[in-house]
């Protein structure tokens, strides 16, 4: 079932065959890759002899989930896609994470696997795995490259649909004998790709009635998520809310879209968002979501969610326009391209001082808060911190759990594309690595990767990348001897039982930095933690520094699943 | 309810997977699923019937088949002047005694005989799902040994009813 290939590259008898792995090297130097992480291994020995020959740096993560991660980490900082070569087999699967956690989390990335050669393909040959039929569906489109002469299109059309529409990976799976096959090929190609154009220009009469609603409303407020990120229309979204004075909520992964010190920024909003930003869009009579998709841990439960709002949703994938939630005015667009039909229409202006200043008496009323007695070192101290010791100006970079929830909700983002958090699939391990392909994208910016005792042990072996590289990556360790998160759980859904959620066996991680060559500090309160940052903060090397923080600290506020976003627990009046 | 959505889409590897994957994931139930050449080399066409609660699933199905990049085109016919049909073998067990009985019943739903063995009549019905269903009853008392459905298979007929009388979901 193969189509008629639309290669249109002219053959040139008389010129120089090339190899499956030049025209792949070749591919990859047109699409201007500034680096790929990659491991080697039998299947792809014919591409990364021909790395060897290329100039385009390679990183050699220490597994390939680290690998992956990475180019995540890079693809969320440049918004370009991030590019993975791994080989067939065990390598094509020690990347099926990261795959699902770019699908989920909308992140470009286009991953080459190696493959047994065709003639075996299906006999459980040496290391094969049906990375195809594995991949599927946590992938925005994969192939197989059956023909060489396929490769410059097939490495093009994958490029391009990795970063247009709604970002997302995309796989090409390259049997070893296509690799060192060789062709007749010149010239470039075209994308043939006649079932996929992304729609970017809003609907006029969508952007009317929506700026009609505008006019009308006197609660409303804007849902900013990773939408306004990925189409860089962080100022749009500035300008706009200024022209119309509209607050602003984000999501999770939006932070940063927004300025966090701007006056018409609410917060954070859902599971463990702050009182005023789930109070707005629980009041909200218009809601506007640009670039989110109404996740369950953004909404809570969805009945309640907000009840009083006429919603209308910008999104450039209309599959999520009413997916989770009614939708009254749908926008299907890039973000950009909405926001700016939005500002030109300049309409009249909707009256919400009063709104306003509700939203400003929670947010002074009920800020986000936590008991500190000094007795012990609190987490949301040290991310406190790390804020004022790098002015909010540093690429913060998460794993998964409860430290990735206070850096959220402390540490506040002067600008856009610094963050760099799993949320969709929520997956430990990410944050390691991917603050290795987040700093390799930001070479100036300092690198914070908050992590958690768990979540760090999952893809510590990068640390070898971090030192040969000589990242300015400082690692932070909000250390609770406890997979903390599930044990906030198990303390508050059931009854204190803490099955297998402690971990009080762990290494000593100063000195398992020690090991790799990285400056590793211990910390036990507020005093050294002052000491120690400055020192670690002072320089550009890495540093890992273990914070023993008070192991009982849950997060708040929590909607508790089930409950409504006005249904927070934890919330304390100053 | 039950819904006929028919889809256009590149003939490449691996986009029938693309498609069930999609139902599986989301939990819908595929009634049945027909897939072959169309008119245009290089496109199949498939004929999806799905049984879903209500409309938002049915528009959500949509939206989704029309994101796969080698989706062409997506159509949610169920309401539209169309012709769908589907054949039907069955083998029924056809002893002296009843052999001229099913004959009968045979001629008003223009089935045939395919096959004649010593114990058993091989069957061939083509029409809607309903009439196949109705004439499996009627069959289904004389014994059935084995039967096999296509499923359905559907197109829009050469006129249509007025436009506002179709249903309508792109939001676009
Ligand atoms: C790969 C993976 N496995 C399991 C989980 C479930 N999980 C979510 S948070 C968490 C605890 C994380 O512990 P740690 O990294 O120490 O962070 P903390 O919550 O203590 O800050 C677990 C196990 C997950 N998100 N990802």
């Amino acid at each position: 079932m193969l189509q008629e290939t639309a290669f249109t590259g002219n053959m040139k008898a008389d010129s120089k065959p090339l190899s499956g792995s030049e025209l792949l090297l070749r591919a990859l130097q047109e699409e201007q890759v500034e680096v790929i992480f990659g491991y080697p291994g039998g299947a792809v020995l014919p591409i990364y002899d021909e790395i060897y020959h290329s100039n385009i740096p390679h990183v050699l993560p220490r597994h390939e989930q680290g690998g992956i991660h990475a180019a995540e980490g890079y693809a969320r900082v440049t918004g370009k896609p991030g590019v993975v070569i791994v080989t067939s087999g065990p390598g094509a699967t020690n990347i099926v994470t990261g795959l699902a956690d770019a699908m989920m989390d909308s992140l470009p990335l286009v991953v080459f696997t190696g493959q047994v050669a065709t003639n075996v393909i299906g006999t459980d040959a040496f290391q094969e795995a049906d990375i195809l039929g594995i991949t599927t569906p946590i992938t925005k489109y994969n192939y197989q490259v059956r023909n060489i002469e396929d490769i410059p299109r097939i490495v093009k059309e994958a490029f391009y649909i990795a970063k247009s529409g709604r970002p997302g990976p995309v796989l090409i799976d390259l049997p070893k004998n296509i690799a060192t096959g060789t062709a007749h090929v010149s010239g470039t190609a075209d994308i043939h790709l006649p079932g996929y154009q992304p729609t970017t220009k809003p609907n006029y009469l969508q952007i009317r009635k929506l700026t009609e609603a505008v006019s009308r409303a006197k609660k409303p407020v804007i849902l900013a998520g990773a939408g306004i990120l990925h189409a860089k229309a962080t100022e749009e979204l500035k300008q706009y809310a200024e022209q119309q004075r509209i607050p602003v909520v984000h999501t999770l992964l939006g932070l940063g879209g927004f300025p966090a010190y701007h006056e018409l920024f609410v917060g954070m909003a859902g599971m463990h968002g702050c009182y005023a930003a789930n109070m707005a869009l629980y009041e909200a009579d218009l809601l506007i979501n640009i670039g989110a998709r109404f996740d369950d841990r953004l909404t809570g439960n969805l009945d309640r969610f907000a009840p009083k709002a006429v919603v209308a949703h910008v999104d450039i994938d209309p599959a999520e326009i009413g997916k989770n939630v009614p939708t009254k005015i749908p926008v299907v667009a890039d973000a950009k391209e909405a926001l700016k039909e939005l500002i030109a229409q300049n309409g009249e202006k909707p009256q919400t001082d009063a709104w306003l200043e509700t939203i400003q008496t929670w947010k002074t009323e009920y800020p986000l808060s936590y008991d500190n007695d000094g007795s012990m070192l609190k987490p949301q101290k040290v991310i406190e911190m790390l804020y004022e010791k790098t002015n909010g100006e540093a690429t913060v970079v998460t794993d998964v759990g409860q430290h990735q929830m206070w850096a959220a909700q402390f540490y506040k983002f002067k600008n856009a594309h610094k963050w760099v958090t799993s949320g969709g699939l929520g997956t430990m391990g990410f944050g390691l690595p991917a603050s290795v392909g987040a700093s390799i994208a930001d070479r100036d910016s300092t690198v914070l990767c908050i992590t958690g005792d768990g979540s760090f042990q999952m893809c510590s072996q990068e640390l070898a990348v971090i030192k040969e590289l000589n990242l300015p990556i400082k690692i932070i360790i909000l250390n609770n001897t406890a997979l903390g998160m599930v044990r906030q759980w198990q303390e508050l859904f059931y009854e204190e039982r803490y099955s297998h959620s402690k971990i009080p066996v762990q290494p000593s991680f100063e000195k398992l930095a020690g090991a790799y060559g990285i400056k590793g500090y211990t910390v036990n309160s507020e005093e050294e933690a002052e000491r120690v940052l400055n020192e670690a903060l002072s320089h550009r090397d890495p540093v890992l520094i273990d914070f023993r923080i008070d192991p009982g600290e849950n997060v708040y506020p929590m909607v508790a699943p089930g409950k409504g976003l006005n249904e927070m627990a934890g919330v304390k009046k100053r | 309810m039950k819904r006929i959505i028919t889809l256009t889409v590149n003939n490449r590897p691996g986009v029938l997977n693309r498609i069930t994957n999609l139902f599986s994931k989301r939990n819908y139930n595929i009634e049945s699923i027909t897939v072959g050449h169309s008119e245009q080399e290089g496109v199949s066409r498939i004929t999806c019937v799905v049984n879903v609660e209500n409309d938002k699933i049915i528009e959500q199905i949509t939206k989704q088949l029309n994101k796969q990049i080698d989706v062409l085109k997506v159509t949610d016919i169920t309401d539209q002047a169309m012709v769908s049909r589907e054949l039907a073998l069955i083998k029924v067990l056809a002893t002296p005694a009843t052999r001229s009985e099913i004959y009968s019943l045979i001629e008003p739903f223009r089935a045939s005989i395919i096959d004649v063995g010593r114990e058993t009549l091989v069957i061939q019905i083509t029409g809607e799902s309903d009439k196949i269903e109705a004439f499996i009853e009627l069959i289904r008392p004389y014994g059935i040994k084995e039967l096999a459905r296509t499923g359905t298979t559907a197109f829009l007929r050469g006129n249509q009813r007025l436009a506002s009388q179709t249903k309508n979901i792109s939001i676009l």
